[in-house]
């Protein structure tokens, strides 16, 4: 496939990266302010090294991206919330001309799921957002093989900076701004960790899982939501008397979405350590399957667009 | 002789429409508390059937679980169990429900500042359950933020009722409810 990139963060610049060991070929990608577009395949390691300079990807036009030849979108710009453009719009324009969309930015499907599907109903293009439930775990497709209906609900901790931090504090016993600072040292959370803490970005996700399961009906504003601010070391230190511990956990089903700090048993499969993101599916028929693995980072997430666009179907008439 | 007073029309129907029904009461292990609890449901038109006195058997909250067997007219079985509860009754099972179930929660914040007890009380009241054991920490002093962990007695299929009620005293009081989560193979 041809796989044009809208975004060049470290999602959409491992992307480009990886392209070529998948099979496909990277004809275009763009950031904000520039573009690297060539129908016969761009030079990725060249825009890589322009963006790592601190330049654009390329030199031309972003909007010149939409008029080459390409097979598939990869929305992989920054996820925003309510109208969640940019992205919507570029998602609409690659379906609109039939193309293929396959998404990494979490809004438009938590916000405009109903939406997208009648834009892809309406084009020869389809679109798959595998990467944006859980990084690297294959979350949605599990889902998808169980068929939705199949699946009563979703659970789990799909955020790794809040879990890193609530790790951190039950194992040294220290206090949430402490841990965040070591957090933010360490990388694992963003000079800005609002939306790891207060719930938003892991509600995100449980909003698509609910989307998922309900064929839509769900954005944000339908989700209840807390986040990890308010829990001291006190409170873990209480739950490992009692052989649990907290962890910020969400829950998606037909009836709704909840996102907030639970207590869990410290050695039950929920309690996944430092970084590490579970996906629990409560299935009619099989019970329970657990997916556990790597929840973000640029290589990881890009092995789930990557696969996202090995499914897509051909779209030769 | 032949007329029916127009009063024996609101006499509920028994002949033929009585149905067999079990009460779980919990009593506390006081003198005279079976007569107590007997006598609201032979006076609301209950006809007792058997009593099971499980002196042997303390519940979760430390009471002694009695089983009751009787039979009323159904449309008179909830005004038996209305006025059990009236007579202050712990009636723990009149139907599907009972209590069974142990949840643990904790909750954080200016516990002390907030009154604890009271939060406990309220707790008890508004969600119909029964603090079995409480356990503090305030590592910075009683005038900061502290932790606290419950363990509740309460009815079986009742945890997500229970859990409204917590969250509205932890709303009141500004307080935040870390809940267990429930189903599925945690």
């Amino acid at each position: 496939m041809r796989l044009a990139i809208v975004g060049a963060g470290d999602v959409g610049r491992s992307v480009a990266d990886l392209a070529g060991e998948y099979g496909h070929e990277v004809v275009a990608i763009a950031d904000s302010s520039g573009a690297a577009v060539d129908a016969d395949g761009i030079d990725v390691e060249r825009a890589l090294e322009r963006k790592a300079g601190g330049e654009s990807v390329g030199t031309a036009d972003p909007a010149t991206l939409f008029e080459t030849d390409y097979d598939v979108l990869v929305e992989a710009t920054p996820t925003t919330l309510g109208d969640a453009e940019p992205g919507f719009t570029h998602v609409e324009r690659a379906l609109e001309t039939d193309h293929h969309v396959v998404l990494a930015n979490k809004g438009p499907v938590a916000e405009r799921y109903e939406e997208l599907r009648a834009l892809e109903a309406d084009s020869a293009g389809s679109i798959r957002f595998e990467a944006t439930v859980g990084g690297a775990i294959p979350v949605l497709s599990t889902i998808e093989d169980c068929t939705p209906q199949a699946v009563t609900a979703a659970r789990g901790v799909l955020n790794g900076t809040a879990n890193f931090i609530l790790t951190r504090m039950a194992a040294e016993g220290l206090d949430y701004e402490h841990v965040l600072a070591e957090a933010q040292d360490l990388g694992v959370a963003e000079a800005d960790p609002t939306f790891d803490v207060d719930g938003t970005d892991a509600a995100l996700k449980f909003v698509i899982l609910a989307n998922v399961l309900a064929d839509g009906g769900f954005s944000l504003e339908d989700a209840t939501v807390e986040g990890i601010q308010d829990i001291p070391g006190s409170a873990l230190e209480l739950a490992a008397e009692d052989g649990r511990t907290i962890r910020l956990i969400g829950e998606a089903s037909r009836e709704g979405v909840r996102v907030g700090p639970r207590l869990v048993p410290e050695n039950g499969a929920l309690a996944v350590t430092g970084t590490r993101n579970i996906v629990q599916l409560e299935t009619k028929h099989a019970g329970s399957l657990h997916n556990s693995g790597r929840g973000a980072g640029g290589p990881e997430t890009a092995t789930a667009v990557l696969s996202d666009v090995g499914r897509l179907p051909s779209l030769e008439e | 002789m032949a007329d029916v007073p127009e009063s024996d029309e609101e006499e509920p129907e028994t002949d033929g429409g009585v149905r067999a029904y079990t009460v779980r009461l919990e009593l506390v292990d006081e003198p005279g508390e079976l007569l107590r609890a007997l006598e609201p449901i032979s006076a609301n038109g209950g006809n007792l059937l058997s009593i099971h006195h499980e002196r042997g058997n303390i519940t979760p909250r430390g009471h002694i679980p009695v089983e009751v067997d009787l039979e009323s007219p159904p449309e008179r079985f909830d005004g038996i169990v209305d006025a059990l509860r009236d007579a202050g009754i712990n009636v723990i099972q009149a139907g599907a429900e009972h209590y069974g179930e142990e949840l643990s929660v904790v909750l954080v914040g200016d516990l002390v500042e907030t009154d604890l007890s009271e939060t406990l009380s309220r707790i008890e009241d508004e969600a119909d359950a029964v603090v079995k054991d409480l356990s503090l920490a305030a590592p910075e002093g009683t005038n900061a933020t502290a932790s606290a962990r419950l363990r509740l007695a309460i009815d079986s299929g009742r945890a997500e009722r229970v859990f409204e009620a917590i969250r509205a005293v932890g709303t009141d009081k500004e307080l935040t409810v870390v809940e267990p989560l429930v189903g599925g193979e945690a």
